[in-house]
């Protein structure tokens, strides 16, 4: 049994493929072919099925070698008596398959061929291989000592081996720093270190100084933002008004997490089911808030089922991508066409999610971005100011109640007071945000005996009565009674009542002298006078009063009036703290849980049969259990030894980091469609010792930056380039463009400018103005408000990420929004990004900051030329690189020396500079600013 | 147009430099090569093509077709009336009007016939009236998301669901850019407009790539700063430094490729010369003073203010000149939930020269036979009142409604003067002929000579397209 021609594995030229003919490989050479072509009709998915056939299974009475009446689909040994080949090989449009109708072209010679030697070679299935537990085979020695050691190694070597390729040397000392710094903190390496580093003979150096790397904080902010990718981290909703969402916390757990190396397993039951541990920790409940991190939309418009929906739908997505790497999303509507997912393995995994205790929309501008449940993650000293004010409002609760109690005692304060229209009065020379006094005398000619006052504004007001103050509201347009039967005395009284601003007045004092029961209201025979005025004239009635006379009914005491406004000021200073105490949404489930249904059509309102909790049928079962699963049985079943895509997956994105493509290419699909793995034996064996390490993250990154392969020295010729542009078959050092946020922070890193703080709320560096105005629709978040100072010097994993409107200098370079999870970022190179690193005015600050460090120090121009050169790209110039940049340099020069007024608009932070010396620095600029700009700073190499 | 003397030198010498060096300019088309699927197209890429370019007028917040275009004089009778439940039937509606009575509301404005064709439009588009002859209404369009945010998305991307492509990056995708100095997909959004209540956003994602590659991304031009983002020079360089500054950086990163073997470095390079090349072309482009009076007349008083509709229909004419393949407007503030008739009035003004203007233009320059305008909102609105004021017939709102909406082609092969597709007399349900979003999305693409089963991309283990897995049909009868 051997392959009938060469094959193109993973779309390489022909003239790379294997020297010796191999075996057919059923899941590398004829599975792809089928599920491509095949699937659509003849695939896992009943309702598009013809013909009673698929494809994807052998047995069965649909199965490919089970015979028919009077023909087979697939004879083993006898292709030509094989109905698939038939079809496969035909000439007649009504009888090709595929067929023309599916727009799917028609198989390859090489294709069909392998399919002919398939069944010639008996038409054999084999289980797909990412749903087999990865197995690892101790990978055979190879004669080359040096790629000896590692397992990597050994399997990447024989694969070359096998296409008489061979490895690159090592690179060079200084690149292996670059790589290294970059690859493993996302930050160039100081000339310091790089020095240090060539200073180091011992053979232990690039050991050390892969631990040292490894150990800074820096690693785990690098680790943390492939990760946010991943789970779609950002700070807004990403619907509709798109408001601030709060995740910095999390973000930070991630750094954390990375750099205090938290098992993987850990890692995952953190995310999904921290919330459900028992008493779980604060960095549990931070954790979980991974299940919140899905687009959401604020509450106006959209139906609130509807809205229910759409979050599970993308957690589900979000888990299938991040954690099993499969498109579950597929069978939301009907079976997976191409994976033997089923559209109840869908519902049964969204029954996981759709039980959260919150609500399906946030509320207008949640207040620190926050949407219960949430938790305060407030320090032992915020905690006790919380503290402080909650018991000031306990103590002012029960100073509330207790009057309450008390008056509800006294005759004098029925449960309902009678009503009474009263006459309202104003003034006409009323001047806004001036005083207005009302005033009238009540003469009584016996002795007073009970006396109570009802009384109100439209703004809050103060009563007097003969020179006391006997109460205020705080309140516009809120009724007040006091009692005045102390204060009340036989002959003239004055009542006067004062209003900071104009406004309409209302009373009715109804008081007893023996047994008349007598009362007094505002009217027009009242006084009053404005601020401004020294004299007292006649009020007017109101013309019209925008209340009714009800409060006379439910008039509060001014002594209860008085708390409520004092718990008011307690609340409102508590919220003003608590705005300034950081705040983690986390995951609750509800209860009793809500039913989870299929869906018919995936429609949110078709609900179908009820399903229950459960994994999807063709993946290892989990352990059999009375109650409902839980997000945490969820979690403990994706890291159980035997389960086949977990560990593989989250290998092969790590893998992905440091050689810029995976194993498998598509790291977002491990599924029917996805590709197969360029090394299978060295995807499993790394997968193996992942689980076995007890899910040790470090370690395997260290396994592969301490590997010969990893060492190798990306330089190639064109060739080699053109053969495997992609460095799949691993024979050199991978060589591409950096991240986005790696290309802003090597520029701030090396201008001296980057700020290394760790942690804390998200920052907003410049960006050109009009973006948010653009898209935004509230006066909440229409302009985009830089932050000033050292906080636009952070690094980039703490910019502020508006999903509606991501920051430019991180998109252009291909960042992906944050809407929905990415697995991997696509690499472009567009005349868009070369404008962003021409002009991006931080970008050019950082060239003139470091244009100006360079010019402080002590040394010939050559000596700086070469550390400018030194600092940017970590080599050093050649003689002739040299040269160039000092003539460059000196053109440069003369020409801003001919024209003095570029040098002035280059900016006012050269008026330090003496004059002489403006043309040079802005010469130097421009040469720091062309470093900047060179390949070998914007690649990995 | 031809380039100006300064440009064709400045150019010159950029590329005299580059033979110099001996760098072959490799890609050089906008963001990259065309794409595989029509290495060897002829214009079309699967039948002859009607049309070469798009501009799409988008009219974010749904402007009411009961008030613009589709008149139902039985209502006037009707007005005030609930709404026949089996006419409603009890259809999902929003949560704004869930649960409430649904009052019939006819339209204050007047309709008449306009041109030879007899076309009925409102009196609130005067201008767009004389173009009656030239325009295509479809009364029968439909869509599924009740709710702007999906809607939206719906529309410009063919999903509900973030992450799709969006139509002018298929258009890329597919077809491919007709100049080298300019994007293929260019978004212009209005900085204002006149309906000030509920302005509804919009996202980035309605021009992103989705799962296609970057470079077929919308580029938004923006109204205040620099029209592309960080086309500017900063302060202190010039071309001239620019250009030697490119000189340095294209030797060494020459010399760089020879050493590393890596072939991205010459693209690289060519996409610097690319941006050095749009330093001058988009200046060109967005410079109006070589326009005459009478062209920017036809805009209407707006064309001189930056960020207007106005001034976007005006430099859309001008890169549909300069064939740029896909140009979007956006134009927001048409929900009107309340207070209709005032808002609608106004926004019908935003837009009504600016539209006729366009339309005259590309038709006396002789575009607009190869220019396919389409102007759509991402739903339509209710037939029955919202916040109706029963003594103030300026006072009533309408609600969202993705039943049936009206839309309109002109130009680019599609048939002029011509109503397709009936609403039933309530303008609640389509009664005849319906278009969903997806057909015009095929139909768009079939005047761009593209099978919209063809034309696909391979994610996620699935061939994408724009019109998804649900079937789409080409609207043939609305063809010339």
């Amino acid at each position: 049994m051997v392959k009938p021609i060469s094959l193109a594995v993973f779309l390489l030229p022909a003239s790379l493929s294997l020297a010796e003919q191999e075996p057919i490989n059923f899941n590398r050479d004829i599975f792809p072919i089928l599920s491509d072509k095949c699937f659509h009709c003849h695939g896992p998915d009943d309702t598009d099925r013809e013909e009673d056939l698929r494809l994807d299974i052998p047995d069965g009475p649909l199965g490919t070698l089970t015979p028919r009446d009077d023909y087979h689909i697939i004879k083993p040994g006898e292709p030509e008596e094989s109905e698939l080949w038939f079809r496969v090989t035909s000439e007649f449009d009504d009888e090709i398959m595929p067929p023309k109708s599916s727009h799917k072209a028609p198989l390859t010679e090489e294709e069909v061929e392998l399919i002919t030697q398939w069944i010639e070679d008996g038409g054999t299935y084999e289980a797909f291989w990412a749903f087999v537990p990865p197995k690892r085979e101790e990978p055979g020695k190879v004669r080359n000592r040096e790629w000896n050691r590692s397992p990597i190694d050994r399997i990447v070597y024989s694969e070359l081996l096998k296409r008489d390729l061979s490895p690159k040397e090592e690179a060079d000392k200084r690149t292996l720093v670059r790589r290294l710094s970059l690859d493993l903190t996302g930050l160039p390496p100081l000339v310091e270190e790089i020095d240090a580093f060539l200073a180091d003979k011992r053979p232990s150096a690039y050991e050390t100084l892969v631990d040292k790397l490894m150990s800074r904080p820096a690693y785990g902010e690098h680790m943390a933002r492939y990760w946010a990718d991943l789970v779609r981290l950002a700070d807004t909703n990403g619907m509709h008004k798109d408001f601030h969402r709060e995740f910095s916390p999390y973000r930070d757990w991630l750094i954390d997490s990375f750099n205090e190396n938290l098992p993987f397993d850990d890692f995952i039951a953190y995310q999904l089911a921290g919330d459900l541990f028992e008493e779980p920790s604060r960095d549990q409940l931070i954790a979980s808030g991974y299940n919140r991190m899905h687009m959401i939309i604020d509450r106006g418009t959209a139906l609130p089922e509807e809205s229910l929906h759409k979050n599970v739908i993308d957690r589900v997505e979000a888990f299938g991508t991040t954690f099993l790497g499969l498109t579950v999303q597929c069978a939301q509507c009907h079976d997976h066409k191409y994976d033997p997912l089923t559209q109840k393995d869908y519902y049964q995994l969204y029954a996981f999610f759709n039980n959260f205790a919150g609500a399906p929309e946030t509320v207008r501008a949640p207040e620190r971005g926050l949407q219960p449940p949430y938790i305060n993650l407030s320090s032992p000293k915020q905690e006790q100011l919380l503290a402080t004010f909650d018991a000031q409002k306990l103590d002012a609760e029960i100073r509330r109640d207790a009057t309450l109690r008390l008056q509800s005692a006294s005759e004098k304060w029925p449960e309902n007071w009678d009503l009474v229209e009263v006459p309202f009065i104003e003034t006409s020379r009323a001047i806004a945000s001036k005083t207005v006094e009302f005033e009238t005398s009540l003469s009584l000619e016996g002795e007073p005996g009970t006396a109570v006052a009802r009384f109100i504004a439209g703004e809050p007001v103060e009563l007097w009565v003969n020179g006391n103050l006997i109460g205020q509201t705080f309140d516009r347009k809120q009724g007040a009674a006091a009692e005045l039967s102390a204060i009340l005395q036989t002959g003239s009284n004055t009542i006067r009542a004062v209003a900071k601003r104009p406004t309409e007045f209302g009373l009715v004092l109804d008081y007893t002298i023996g047994d008349q029961e007598l009362r007094l209201t505002t009217g027009p025979d009242w006084n009053t006078r404005t601020g401004t005025e020294n004299s007292w004239t006649t009020a007017e009635a109101a013309s019209e009063t925008h209340w009714d006379s009800k409060w006379t009914k439910s008039a509060e005491s001014v002594e209860v009036l008085a708390i409520l406004h004092e718990i008011k000021r307690i609340q409102k200073e508590r919220s003003a703290y608590l705005r300034t105490v950081p705040g983690a949404m986390h995951m609750a489930e509800r209860s009793p849980p809500r039913q989870a249904t299929m869906l018919v059509g995936g429609a949110y309102d078709a609900p179908g049969e009820a399903v229950e909790r459960n994994t999807p049928a063709f993946l290892p079962p989990m352990e059999p259990k009375e109650e409902m699963y839980t997000r945490l049985d969820l979690a403990e079943w994706l890291v159980s030894p035997e389960h086949p895509l977990t560990a593989r997956v989250a290998v092969n994105r790590i893998w992905q980091q440091f050689f810029g493509v995976g194993l498998v290419k598509t790291a977002e699909d491990f599924g029917a469609q996805g590709e197969w793995p360029s090394h299978p034996e060295l995807l499993d064996t790394l997968a193996v010792s992942f689980m076995e390490s007890g899910w040790d993250v470090k370690e395997l990154v260290k396994v592969i930056v301490m590997s010969k392969t990893y060492r190798q020295s990306s330089d190639a010729n064109p060739e080699e380039y053109k053969q495997d542009p992609e460095n799949r078959l691993l024979a050199r050092g991978s060589r591409f463009r950096l991240d986005a946020e790696v290309i802003r922070d090597q520029i701030l890193a090396v201008s001296g400018l980057l700020n290394r703080e760790l942690y804390g709320k998200s920052v907003k560096p410049p960006q050109p103005p009009g973006l948010w105005e653009m898209v935004s629709m509230t006066s909440e978040n229409k302009t985009y408000i830089a932050d000033t100072g050292d906080d636009i010097y952070r690094r980039s994993l703490y910019t502020y990420w508006r999903r509606g409107m991501p920051p430019p200098q991180m998109t252009l370079m291909n960042a992906p929004s944050r809407e929905f999870c990415v697995a991997r970022r696509e690499r472009t190179n567009t005349s868009l990004q070369a404008l962003l690193l021409m002009n991006e005015s931080e970008y050019f600050n950082a060239a003139k900051v470091m244009a100006q460090d360079l010019l402080n120090r002590s040394g010939s121009e050559r000596e700086t030329l070469s550390l400018a050169y030194e600092m940017t790209t970590s080599m050093e110039p050649d003689r002739n690189r040299l040269k160039l940049m000092e003539n460059t340099l000196v053109d440069f020069r003369d020409y801003y020396e001919a024209n003095p007024d570029l040098v002035k608009s280059l900016g006012a932070d050269f008026d330090q500079a003496p004059e002489v010396d403006r043309p040079e620095l802005a010469a130097w600029t421009m040469m720091t600013h062309s470093l900047l700009n060179l390949e070998l700073v914007k690649n990995r190499r | 147009m031809a380039p100006s003397y300064q440009q064709f030198c400045d150019t010159l010498n950029r590329r005299q430099f580059l033979k110099r060096a001996s760098i072959g300019l490799g890609v050089t088309a906008f963001g990259g090569s065309l794409s595989p699927l029509v290495a060897s197209a002829k214009p079309g890429l699967h039948f002859p093509a009607r049309a070469k370019r798009v501009i799409f007028l988008f009219m974010a917040g749904a402007p009411s077709q009961l008030d613009l275009f589709d008149h139902k004089p039985e209502l006037e009778r009707l007005h005030g009336q609930p709404l026949p439940p089996e006419i409603s039937r009890g259809q999902r509606v929003t949560s704004m009007t869930r649960g409430k009575k649904q009052v019939v509301c006819a339209s204050i404005f007047k309709f008449a016939p306009q041109g030879k064709s007899g076309l009925v439009m409102s009196e609130l588009l005067p201008h767009l009236s004389k173009h009656a002859d030239d325009i295509c209404l479809i009364k029968s369009t439909h869509t599924e998301a009740i709710n702007h945010d999906p809607a939206k998305t719906f529309f410009c991307t063919g999903s509900e669901m973030p992450g799709r492509a969006s139509m002018g990056s298929w258009l890329s995708y597919g077809l491919g850019s007709l100049n080298k100095d300019l994007p293929n997909f260019v978004v212009l959004s209005s900085a204002f407009w006149s309906g000030k209540v509920n302005v509804q956003a919009l996202y980035s994602r309605l021009w992103g790539t989705g799962f296609l590659p970057g470079k077929h991304q919308g580029i938004a031009f923006q109204s205040v700063g620099d029209p592309v983002l960080f086309l500017s020079n900063p302060d202190g360089v010039d071309r001239n430094l620019r250009s030697k500054m490119l000189d340095f950086v294209a030797k060494v990163n020459a010399e760089d490729a020879e050493l590393s073997g890596d072939p991205e470095v010459h693209t690289s390079i060519a996409q610097q010369e690319m941006a050095f090349r749009m330093q001058a072309s988009i200046p060109e482009l967005t410079d109006l003073s070589s326009e005459s009076e009478s062209s920017l007349a036809l805009y209407g008083p707006e064309v001189n203010q930056s960020g207007s509709f106005a001034r976007n229909c005006l430099l859309a004419r001008r890169m549909a000149e300069r064939d740029v393949r896909f140009v979007q407007l956006f134009h927001r503030g048409w929900d009107h939930h309340r207070g209709l008739p005032t808002h609608l009035r106004g926004q019908a003004k935003d837009v009504d020269q600016p539209i006729s203007g366009l339309l005259t233009d590309l038709k006396k320059r002789g575009l607009l036979d190869d220019t396919l305008v389409v102007f759509a909102g991402e739903f339509g609105r209710t037939t029955y009142a919202q916040n109706l004021d029963p003594r103030n017939r300026e006072e009533y709102g309408r609600d969202h409604h993705p039943r049936c909406f009206t839309t309109w082609m002109a130009g680019g092969g599609i048939k002029g003067g011509m109503s397709y597709g009936e609403t039933d007399e309530f303008c609640y349900n389509v009664a005849k002929d319906p278009v969903h979003v997806r057909d015009l999305h095929a139909t768009m693409f079939h005047q761009l000579g593209i099978d919209h089963n063809k034309l696909i991309f391979p994610h996620q283990g699935l061939d994408q397209r724009l019109t998804g897995v649900e079937e789409a049909h080409v609207v043939k009868d609305i063809i010339a």
